[in-house]
């Protein structure tokens, strides 16, 4: 790493501005960029491609540095990969400016229902929309939005650059007030040894964020013990597969998503131990533990049983239309190849999305459990929030790292809405984890309760589309 | 109340709250000249000097001079030099200001001149920031896009303006810093810029008359001329000055004298006599609590004015027929 003495900077800035700025000159070791986005997953992407689409921000320099390589997609592949979001509407309409397109090109499901149901009793919940053909979200497997969205920044190469297979190593934050002699900027040592400095550093990269730990942001997590098994799944027979089918077990909750009328995705979140058996399991095996997973009714109690019986029928007689008839979801035949991998799961949020000179989006700056599918959606939700701050700025001519009042107003207004989400996540998933019977018959009546009233449930998925 | 006069043409000290009451001038057909320390044009308009003969009355507490330089006002800003841009010391309220007047000036630029270039709105038009002070202005407006020179009488602030922009390549192109006065600036660049903009400024100036025939000078026809500043009423002082100064401490103590700020209807009167027609004028005031400015229909503490200067000059028989018709109905503005 070369150490660079600061004292000769502005020297050396005056000299090098007497030359034609060239942003391909890899000989100027203080390439100043407007904004540098650190991580190239699905949000850092779109964080780049939302940058790059807005009108005010048209002459700022925006670079994306990516670890990995570049994720390409001429064709989509025959198998699904095992990793899938699901897109709220709100997210859509993000990924519409040009993403949405390609997705909708490769490939991507709507679903219209959704079924919540619960192990331990008869208690259940279906979202919908009024008439069922409306969409209610969409499953896209992760490559396909990365690939989508990397095919969108193509079009926007002429101020929005990437550099792929690059790996930041340290980072350098300038001081909050004007030190003479000093850089005001950020500075972005690669591991190839060169330095970049940017005015604003935005961090999207993932949950162990390297900008968020070299900030010194204090950070509120802890580990759940479960890790979730993903696969794709083989239906036994074709079907309109468009509802997504999730069942609280004890263990953790067991999610179906569709990806095909022949194809789903699976989500099953349990403890570690059994994670590790379910992959070590064959695939006849896995497939009956899945099936009986969602299918058998073996923890119901008696106790538990009647009891929501009772209720369910106090419940129809105050409210005669409500209640809805329990379906079973496809049985599973088989799993694709090679497709059964586990990770573990944890939450995590950020105490301050912002520095000075930084921003922190997606999962680095909060981590939920996929018990919602709504890990993603949050993580756009950010993008559009401060791509409509940073554009602000900049049109009242703002320097965009160093206006605090733009920067808090982003980690304001997204953490008013983060914070209830994840809470609410978080004390369903404290609330499913138990067997024991108070429990069980607490959350028995509030989902049943819950599935009785209409505009309870439009609250819901309004608040989750958006 | 002689006395008093003189002694303000020979030093031009710090007037303070001795100076409550407005002070009616009476023009002396002599104009008397104040040698300064630092160097000073005579930037005579035939026109002005018509008026002065003419016996006009204007309500003016400042001392008539050629140069717009008071070196009192000078020394109170050269000693803070340096601090123009620790955000949270003494400038911090003209740094919020931006809020306000950058949008001001864009919107208004983008009426009159259109819009060149998508991301930078104000691309290919000149502006000169007069009193630009340590750039807290110029640079959001090198930002949109636009040429600015600004320029300050106090080399430490323009010196500071320039170390502070220096850094980012984006603002070294586009904006520039000059250390000399309004005069000496009016001299060359004739007709030069697009607009002027003079924010914070007419209140420690020492005339103003010099000062509106410049920005008449260097202004292309039909350019705009904007300035922001305090109104004199009695609420001013009260707000501007006591509660701002005294109480509050969010102005340096001394920084304002009641006594040179000018009405909005003083002002425009002003620059009408010039060849300038006010197109805006608008009323806005600082929430100390929040520390954030925003617009609002009065004009009693402080303003924001658009004139634009007419494209054909204007005859000096004119003058008087224009400044009868002020109070044009169509010309909903509220003065109070």
């Amino acid at each position: 790493v070369k150490i660079i003495d600061f004292s000769f900077m502005p020297k050396i800035i005056r000299i090098l501005s007497k030359d034609h700025r060239d942003e391909e000159s890899s000989t100027s070791e203080n390439q100043l960029f407007d904004i540098i986005i650190s991580g190239g997953g699905m949000v850092g992407t779109a964080m780049a491609c939302s940058l790059g689409l807005d009108p005010n921000l048209a002459g700022k320099k925006i670079l994306l540095l990516e670890a990995g390589h570049k994720k390409e997609m001429d064709r989509v592949p025959e198998t699904y990969s095992t990793r899938v979001s699901s897109i709220s509407p709100g997210s859509a309409t993000l990924l519409s400016l040009g993403a949405w397109d390609h997705i909708a090109n490769m490939r991507c499901k709507p679903y219209n229902k959704m079924q919540v149901w619960d192990a331990c009793s008869d208690a259940l919940i279906t979202f919908d929309k009024d008439n069922l053909q409306d969409e209610m979200a969409y499953i896209v497997e992760n490559d396909v939005i990365v690939a989508a969205l990397t095919k969108q920044l193509q079009t926007l190469s002429d101020h929005v650059k990437v550099q792929y297979r690059t790996k930041v190593v340290k980072y350098t934050w300038p001081r909050p007030y004007h030190v003479s002699e000093s850089i005001p900027w950020v500075q972005v040592t690669l591991a190839n040894g060169k330095t970049l400095q940017t005015k604003l550093l935005i961090g999207a990269d993932g949950p162990n964020s390297m900008v968020r730990r070299e900030a010194g942001i204090p950070t509120v997590k802890w580990n759940y013990d479960q890790s979730a098994v993903v696969a794709v799944l083989h239906l036994s027979e074709s079907t309109e597969n468009n509802v997504a089918w999730q069942r609280f077990l004890p263990t953790g909750p067991i999610a179906m998503l569709p990806l095909s009328d022949t194809e789903s995705s699976l989500v099953w979140s349990t403890s570690h131990q059994h994670a590790e058996e379910l992959l070590q399991l064959d695939e006849e095996s896995f497939v009956d533990a899945i099936n009986s997973a969602f299918w058998s009714n073996e923890n119901h109690s008696e106790m538990v049983e009647t009891a929501g019986s009772l209720f369910r029928t106090a419940l129809s007689v105050l409210m005669p239309d409500s209640g809805s008839a329990r379906q079973l979801p496809p049985s599973v035949a088989g799993i694709g190849p090679k497709s059964r991998v586990m990770f573990p799961l944890g939450m995590g949020h950020a105490t301050e999305y912002i520095r000075h000179r930084v921003a922190i989006i997606g999962d680095a700056a909060h981590r939920v459990h996929p018990l919602a599918g709504q890990g993603a959606n949050l993580g756009f939700g950010d993008v559009a929030y401060l791509t409509k701050v940073l554009s602000q700025a900049a049109f009242n001519g703002k320097d965009l790292g160093k206006s605090m009042q733009h920067l808090l107003e982003f980690e304001t207004e997204r953490q008013r809405h983060n914070l209830p989400m994840m809470a609410a996540i978080d004390l369903m998933k404290r609330l499913y984890s138990t067997n024991a019977a108070p429990m069980v018959l607490l959350r028995t009546f509030g989902l049943q309760a819950t599935n009785a009233l209409p505009p309870l449930k439009e609250q819901i998925m309004a608040y989750a589309s958006k | 109340m002689y006395s008093k006069k003189l002694a303000r043409l020979a030093f031009g000290p710090l007037v303070e709250s001795a100076f409550k009451c407005p002070l009616t001038r009476n023009v002396s057909s002599r104009v008397t000249a104040v040698r300064s320390l630092c160097s000073w044009t005579v930037c005579l308009h035939h026109r002005q000097k018509n008026q002065l003969s003419n016996g006009l009355t204007r309500l003016n507490v400042r001392p008539v001079s050629q140069t717009t330089l008071d070196p009192a006002e000078a020394r109170k800003f050269q000693a803070k030099a340096s601090k123009w841009w620790d955000l949270q010391g003494e400038f911090a309220v003209l740094h919020s200001m931006n809020d306000l007047r950058v949008p001001f000036i864009r919107d208004n630029l983008l009426n009159v001149h259109g819009v060149r270039q998508l991301g930078k709105p104000r691309a290919g038009l000149r502006i000169l920031d007069v009193g630009c002070g340590g750039g807290v202005l110029s640079e959001p407006l090198g930002r949109l896009g636009a040429d600015v020179l600004g320029i300050d009488p106090v080399e430490d602030s323009v010196r500071t303006a320039e170390l502070h922009s220096s850094y980012d390549p984006d603002l070294r192109e586009r904006v520039g810093y000059q250390a000399c006065t309004l005069e000496e600036l009016a001299e060359e660049e004739v007709e030069g810029f697009h607009a002027v903009v003079a924010s914070e400024v007419v209140e420690h100036l020492a005339d103003l008359d010099t000062f509106a025939s410049c920005c008449q000078q260097v202004l292309k026809p039909g350019g705009s001329l904007f300035i922001t500043t305090l109104n004199k009423t009695n609420l001013s002082y009260v707000f501007g000055i006591v509660a701002a100064e005294q109480l509050l401490r969010i102005v340096p103590s001394g920084t304002h004298d009641w006594g040179k700020f000018i009405s909005p209807e003083d002002l425009e009167r002003l620059l009408e006599s010039f060849g300038f027609y006010v197109e805006a004028i608008r009323g806005m005031i600082y929430n100390p609590l929040t520390g954030a400015w925003s617009w609002q229909q009065s004009t009693a503490i402080n303003y924001a004015l658009h004139a634009i200067k007419r494209k054909e000059e204007p005859q000096p028989d004119r003058v008087w027929a224009e400044s009868e018709n002020l109070d044009e109905p169509g010309r909903a503005r509220s003065y109070s």
